[in-house]
């Protein structure tokens, strides 16, 4: 599996005829079973780059490829987790894990076999009859992060999910995340704006300037896992990284 | 809750018989008038009108019973209703869910919304004659206004997220407007039945009083006024508020039950 993002441009028209630049010929290649984090400060077209990954906005310019095949819509190879969690309300946990299968006509016996698998994974046994509204902020994202694997996607696109999570909760999802990344090996790439997160988290981070967002520096984080957050290494990427954006 | 404790030293009973207050005193004022005013042509007793739903099963004036005429004037609405609804929840979603149907259809909604179902009825009796499709129709107007506007709030209330999500989980569009669409604006689509609703029995009750119409509740007390019989539309009267009053609670019921999600979920 290779996902490749090519000189991809994007403007969005505004109603003045002017628009506004978002992105400029931003160019990324992940290999199979990386965790590649976008960081930049707000309003750098991130998240914009990120749908565009998820095929839920196109470019302007440029594409993005799943293994040499352009992206051309919203497919379940690639899964999407969103800040909000976005389970639906009156499906209970089981059936939103389930959701994915559920549209690919999955008979409901395994579909829910498969879905108690991703339960389990995301360490929620016993929550498969509960209803989104019972489960706390970290629970839900579980519950997302869950229905995402459920399709088994090629790359997992994380759009700051753990950003409305308390400092605590965000730490403790931040190591669940990387167990379950060593245990499914997916590619994974995460937008976030805290350089903490990125430098915890990934083999390779992707700093993008303020609007319009152009790579500037791709870095790699070769520290061994699992990272001490206070290590000498990681505080120097970080240093590093804080530079970058700070410029 | 520690200031009604304070007030009521037993919260148990006080609270419990505080909403037949106003009811009683109601009932009271309506016999100390209906026995000063002695006369049965202006304010039956209560007595004469008990009497009256007492016997739901005896025909009344030769026009059938409380009963069977509450069960000809509820076909009639559930025929009415499902028909309004039926053309109402299909547009909604669909102009809800594309632009393109918004604006085409919005201008007509604007025009025709303001009109009250009761001002088509020359119309109505015009084009269908005096009869079943008559009343249905009027009816069906009525509940559809409520209905489609609460459809198309629902949809556009159904939170881009949602759909987002089951696209990148492979969502065909129709698969969209079944699992995602349809059920996230169904609560406030509800809401809008319950309006619906109470506007149509109001429209039956009223469309029942159509010159050439023989029976119904609305037909029933607009009879019995002709012939003096107040007791009998108060009777009436009651049947329909009670027959509405039922109904809007066992559709609250399910909104109880089944759509608890929209207040939990924040």
């Amino acid at each position: 599996m290779k996902l490749e993002v090519d000189r991809v441009s994007k403007r969005f028209n505004g109603d003045a005829g002017g628009g506004t630049e978002a992105l400029r010929d931003v160019s990324l290649s992940i290999t199979e079973g990386e965790f590649v984090c976008l960081l930049g400060p707000s309003g750098c077209g991130k998240t914009t780059l990120l749908r565009i990954i998820a095929g839920l906005e196109s470019p302007t310019e440029g594409e993005v490829r799943v293994d040499g095949v352009p992206v051309d819509g919203p497919t379940p190879r690639l899964g999407m987790i969103f800040q909000d969690y976005s389970l639906y309300p009156w499906r209970r946990v089981i059936d939103n894990i389930a959701f994915g299968l559920e549209l690919a006509g999955v008979q409901k016996a395994e579909r829910l076999a498969r879905a108690g698998e991703y339960l389990d994974l995301v360490g929620l046994e016993g929550f498969a009859n509960s209803f989104p509204y019972e489960l706390s902020g970290g629970m839900r994202q579980r519950v997302a992060v869950a229905r995402a694997l459920a399709t088994n996607p090629a790359v997992v696109l994380m759009d700051e999910p753990f950003g409305a999570l308390d400092a605590q909760t965000r730490n403790a999802m931040q190591l669940e995340l990387l167990e379950i990344w060593t245990k499914t090996k997916k590619t994974v790439l995460f937008v976030t704006h805290s350089v903490d997160e990125a430098v915890f988290l990934a083999d390779r981070i992707m700093v993008l300037s303020p609007r319009p967002g152009r790579v500037r520096e791709i870095i790699e984080v070769t520290e061994p896992r699992p990272r001490d957050r206070t290590c000498e290494g990681c505080a120097a990427i970080r240093r590093h990284v804080l530079g970058l954006i700070n410029e | 809750m520690p200031e009604t404790a304070q007030t009521h030293p037993k919260p148990g009973i006080g609270r419990s018989l505080r909403w037949a207050v106003l009811p009683v005193l109601f009932i009271v004022a309506w016999e100390v008038a209906a026995v000063l005013i002695d006369n049965p042509f202006i304010l039956p007793t209560i007595e004469s009108v008990v009497a009256v739903l007492a016997s739901p099963l005896t025909s009344i004036l030769g026009t059938g019973s409380l009963v069977e005429n509450a069960a000809v004037s509820l076909a009639r609405v559930l025929i009415g209703f499902a028909v309004g609804a039926a053309l109402a929840i299909p547009l909604g979603i669909a102009m809800g869910r594309w632009p393109l149907v918004d604006e085409l259809v919005d201008p007509i909604v604007q025009i025709f919304r303001p009109v009250p179902p009761l001002a088509w009825v020359p119309l109505a009796l015009a084009w269908f004659r005096i009869g079943l499709t008559s009343m249905v129709f009027i009816i069906a107007l009525g509940a559809f206004f409520p209905v489609l506007l609460n459809t198309l709030d629902g949809v556009r209330s159904v939170k881009r997220t949602w759909i987002e999500a089951a696209m990148t989980l492979g969502a065909s569009e129709r698969q969209l407007l079944t699992r995602v669409i349809l059920p996230g604006a169904l609560p406030t689509i509800w809401t809008g039945m319950r309006v619906g609703f109470g506007i149509a029995w109001m429209c039956v009750v009223a469309a029942e009083m159509m010159p050439g119409t023989n029976s119904g509740l609305g037909y029933l007390i607009f009879y019995s006024y002709n012939f003096s019989q107040v007791q009998v539309i108060v009777a009436g009267m009651i049947v329909i508020g009670l027959i509405g009053l039922g109904i809007d609670l066992a559709l609250r019921q399910v909104e109880i039950r089944y759509f608890r999600w929209r207040e939990l979920e924040r």
